[in-house]
């Protein structure tokens, strides 16, 4: 069947199997391979993206599924001149990422609760983030990061799925 | 000023947080264009003779190129375990054709041009066994009702130490024995496993894997597949976490690379997470029991732990950590006598292998609860019988009853800054004031003071090998034999490349994981990496600057001794004039400048720390939640102290996860029942608190950099603190003992079996 969607700005079309997930849609049929596989249960969020405004685990959902839709990945996030996102920039300050496997998955679903509360408090971004695992970080500066990304984005605006659907 | 000791972040992460790294299920590599996917068929029986493995219908599927089963890989030998104490009738078959010996022993491997035929093919794959009965509790193995190798004739695979003995504890007033599970847990890297072949005309193959070690993997390889290792090649590209269950070479490897070669394609396989949790090594799995006797003023006379290891179906790394259990038994204290034995016993179930800690923290566990359980005899603060026991300071090397070497260490004032940290005075109030007013909500406050023992001998001595070169325009390479998978060792090595010769950070290249271009060396585990591998990198840049020196001082018709590093212009110069500087760029201009050089620390070191995990367990329901946890870790000179936080903070959760949720369960038929991360309770935000770190620094003298490892010390110290904190929390109901993982289920039949037992007298021998 025919997919149409716009993916970190740019519209495509493919050819792809109807029972197609999402997350290999972008990593195989697009390329796009900074979006990854943690599980095969819709646990870990390792696969998080953001289609339409709203972030999904795109193992859960398929191709079809988001025909028409505007998809981000993290390849999607920086800016044409290469700057980087807040949130992933807050990732690196406060050294939010290891292995980085989870990363693309935890920035993301990290953008996501932004969007839903742009001033959470510690709990609050623990229970946001609590379908995104991560083994290598303790979660502690991943949480550090949000907040972080928080304040930045408060400051200057910046932080939210708006302009990153765009 | 040295860069050394300040928070650089890490310079690895552009790449990570704008394209994503490159892991092995990323590549995207010319050789491996064309390649088949590899799905592995595996049994679904945890002992049983496979009768027929029937390929017919998935060869009939859309995409399948081959089916390989057990009578294609007939010129292979079976894998030897490569352990001499264990029965060498003890082999491991590529693909099995007579006895399935656990859920997840491979049978066949189906090659479909794309992903999703493989699953569907594999579905198609007719395996008929006729069960035998399952051996899978440990108390089963050790009758040898059934045997799981009958030539071996016993399921006992090896027996380290000597018994206990009879007269160890003559002479104490007080002795408390209690049996303990260090339970089964999985790594869990967040990456699963993956490999990729591809056979060149050259006749050598590129072997592509998610490995913690490059260089060993390829040895493995050409020993199990009796190939000559020149015609190896190992790349590991960016890997997703591997805490120990990534050491060493998984069949796995080897299998995917003999089938690239009968096929005459290159071959990929990425496993999925219930492959990942049914097939790669699990961690811990130990059954001890512990013995303490001492006086009834605190002090500790006589400690024993006897240990039966979980090996698993066939034996790999797990079969001798509890030699490093053994050796680390007494911990931090002065106990005037030890006795320490282990069995490693084989079972229907996943082989065992190393996790964070791999050993030490079994070591430690048993000891800090050990201690706690004497402190509950004899009514003392868990706190004074550490104090009591704990070895004093001391800067000269300390040989412990068992043989190790301690470097350097003052746990007692690691103690007393953890518990100052936490205001443990303040918490014990608090803690009874919730119990006189009967609170639903109990505080629990456990402590551990542990030290390990990182950077061990890796096989080639503790020695680790460094290539530095400098570019004609002034950039850098470094080559190390260790290998990251998160620690940040990019960030960490071109700090010590800069700290020496002044070569700007992003002016220097790391490279790892890639046996043409780095022969020899050891991976990142044992938390070796910044003191061997670092070390070497240290090491190798001194070496330049005396290479530069010796040229320099020709170019300048100078002495060579009155040549001077000049880090601003990164080269030399003459003393006192500082405007004859020779850079390095335009010495290696004239003639490549290179150190190829190797660090051999000769003996490991020993980290250590203290916890203070303060929990709070709602005697209702059992649930414990941790409020807080306080460390010390100190693993001497800190390079990085945001690379080494991020270490602590990723071991303590680990941890906590051991002590409070994760273990690996099977029914009584060796089925596994937690092979989905829906049903093994991996960690997430939600159960954690922030860290409190608290900072100390005793250097070493066994490496010039003064640092000892750092990468387990936080799993080591958080996992005894946090159950010893769920058990204080309940002990005035009489509970003395809960094993891990504490979860709410069995915190609150802890209380129900004390309530019931309330007035018994408890008398242990
Ligand atoms: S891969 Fe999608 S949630 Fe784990
Ligand atoms: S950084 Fe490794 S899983 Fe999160």
């Amino acid at each position: 069947m025919q997919v149409s969607m716009t993916v970190n700005g740019q519209s495509r079309t493919d050819d792809v199997e109807p029972r197609l997930l999402l997350v290999h849609y972008l990593r195989e049929v697009v390329g796009l391979r900074a979006t990854n596989i943690g599980c095969d249960t819709t646990s870990c969020g390792a696969c998080t993206v953001i289609v339409d405004g709203l972030t999904v685990k795109s193992c859960t959902v398929l191709a079809a599924q988001a025909d028409g839709s505007e998809v981000t990945t993290l390849e999607g996030l920086s800016g044409k001149d290469g700057a980087m996102h807040p949130v992933p920039a807050a990732f690196h300050s406060e050294h939010g990422l290891q292995c980085g496997f989870c990363t693309p998955g935890m920035v993301m679903a990290s953008i996501g609760l932004l969007k839903d509360n742009p001033h959470p408090t510690d709990r609050e971004v623990r229970e946001g983030l609590e379908g995104n695992l991560c083994r290598c970080t303790g979660y502690h500066n991943i949480v550090k990061a949000v907040l972080k990304a928080a304040e930045a984005g408060a400051a200057a605006g910046t932080v939210g799925a708006s302009e990153v659907s765009a | 000023m040295s860069i050394l000791g300040t928070r650089v972040v890490r310079k690895e992460d552009p790449k990570f947080l704008t394209q994503g790294a490159t892991y092995t299920d990323d590549l995207v590599d010319e050789r491996l264009t064309g390649a088949l996917h590899a799905t592995i068929v595996r049994s679904q029986v945890a002992h049983g003779k496979v009768l027929s493995v029937d390929t017919s219908d998935a060869l009939a599927a859309p995409g399948v190129v081959a089916v390989i089963t057990a009578a294609d890989l007939k010129d292979l030998s079976p894998m030897p375990h490569g352990f001499p104490f264990i029965h060498e009738s003890i082999v491991h078959q590529w693909l099995v054709d007579d006895v399935v010996q656990f859920v997840g022993d491979p049978v066949a491997v189906v090659l479909t041009e794309e992903r999703y035929q493989g699953e569907d093919a594999a579905e198609m794959v007719a395996v008929d066994i006729e069960p035998l009965p399952a051996v899978v509790t440990v108390e089963d193995a050790i009758k040898d009702e059934t045997v799981l190798f009958p030539d071996a004739g016993s399921n006992i695979a090896a027996t380290f130490g000597a018994d206990r003995p009879e007269d160890f504890f003559e002479g104490c007033e007080v002795v408390v024995t209690q049996p303990i599970v260090n339970q089964r847990v999985a790594a869990a890297p967040l990456e699963t496993r993956a490999a990729a072949a591809a056979w060149g005309d050259d006749g050598r193959v590129t072997i592509f894997c998610s490995n913690q070690g490059a260089q060993q993997v390829k040895g493995q390889i050409a020993g199990w597949l009796g190939i000559e290792p020149e015609t190896i090649r190992v790349v590991t590209p960016d890997v997703g976490g591997g805490f120990g269950a990534k050491i060493g070479a998984d069949p796995e490897f080897a299998l995917i690379a003999w089938i690239a070669k009968i096929v005459g394609r290159p071959v990929r396989w990425a496993e999925n997470r219930s492959e990942n949790l049914v097939g790669m090594v699990h961690g811990r799995g130990q059954h001890q029991v512990v013995r303490i006797g001492g006086s009834k003023d605190g002090k500790v006379e006589a400690y024993s732990i006897e240990v039966i290891q979980e090996g698993g179906a066939y034996p790999r790394i797990g079969v001798v950590l509890p030699n490093l259990t053994m050796l680390m038994a007494p911990g931090v204290y002065a106990f005037p006598k030890v006795h320490a034995k282990a069995q490693v016993v084989l079972t229907n179930t996943t082989s065992t292998g190393a996790y964070r800690g791999a050993g030490r923290p079994e070591a430690t566990a048993a000891v800090e609860r050990a201690i706690d359980l004497f402190a509950a005899e004899i009514g003392m603060d868990p706190a004074d019988v550490r104090r009591k026991n704990l070895l004093p300071k001391f800067t000269e090397p300390h040989t412990t009853p068992m043989g190790a070497t301690y470097d350097s260490g003052d746990y007692q004032a690691a103690l007393d800054k953890v518990l100052d940290a936490a205001g443990y005075a303040d918490l014990r109030k608090e803690q009874q004031a919730r119990r006189d007013r009967g609170d639903v909500k109990q505080l629990g406050l456990g402590m551990s003071v542990y030290v390990e023992i990182t950077g061990a001998d890796n096989g080639a001595g503790a020695l680790e090998h460094a290539k530095l070169e400098i570019h004609k325009d002034g950039s850098a390479t470094v080559l190390t034999g260790t290998s990251p998978h998160g620690q940040g060792h990019d960030t960490a090595y071109s700090m010590l490349v800069n700290d020496q010769l002044g070569i700007p950070m992003d002016k220097i290249t790391v490279i790892h994981g890639d046996t043409d271009l780095i022969p020899a060396g050891g991976g990142t585990m044992g938390s070796r990496s910044l003191q061997q591998g670092g070390a070497a990198v240290h090491k190798a840049a001194i070496e330049l600057i005396e290479e530069a020196r010796k040229r320099a001082a020709d170019i300048l018709e100078a002495n060579p001794e009155d040549l001077v590093i000049d880090k601003a212009n990164m080269g030399l110069s003459v003393k006192g004039t500082p405007g004859s500087t020779v850079s390095f760029a335009s010495l290696a201009e004239k003639e490549e400048l290179m150190i190829d050089t190797i660090f051999d620390a000769g003996v490991p070191t020993f980290p250590f720390g203290a916890h203070l995990a303060v929990v709070e367990v709602d005697v209702e329901s059992g649930k414990a939640h941790v409020q807080r946890l306080i460390a010390v870790d100190d693993a001497g000179t800190i390079l990085n102290p945001l690379l080494a936080e991020g270490q602590r903070h990723g071991g303590y959760a680990q941890g906590v996860a051991q002590a409070l949720l994760e273990e690996i369960l099977y029914d009584p038929d060796g089925n596994p029942l937690t092979s989905t991360l829906a049903d093994y309770p991996f960690v997430s935000a939600t159960e954690l608190p922030s860290f409190e770190l608290v900072e100390m620094e005793t250097v070493t003298p066994v490496n010039p950099l003064g640092a000892k490892g750092i990468g387990e010390a936080g799993t080591i110290g958080s996992t005894p603190a946090v159950q010893n904190a769920v058990v204080d929390a309940v002990s005035y109901l009489g509970v003395r003992h809960i094993d891990m993982p504490t979860s709410a289920m069995r915190v609150w039949k802890a209380i129900n079996q004390a309530g019931n037992n309330a007035g018994t007298d408890r008398k242990d021998s």
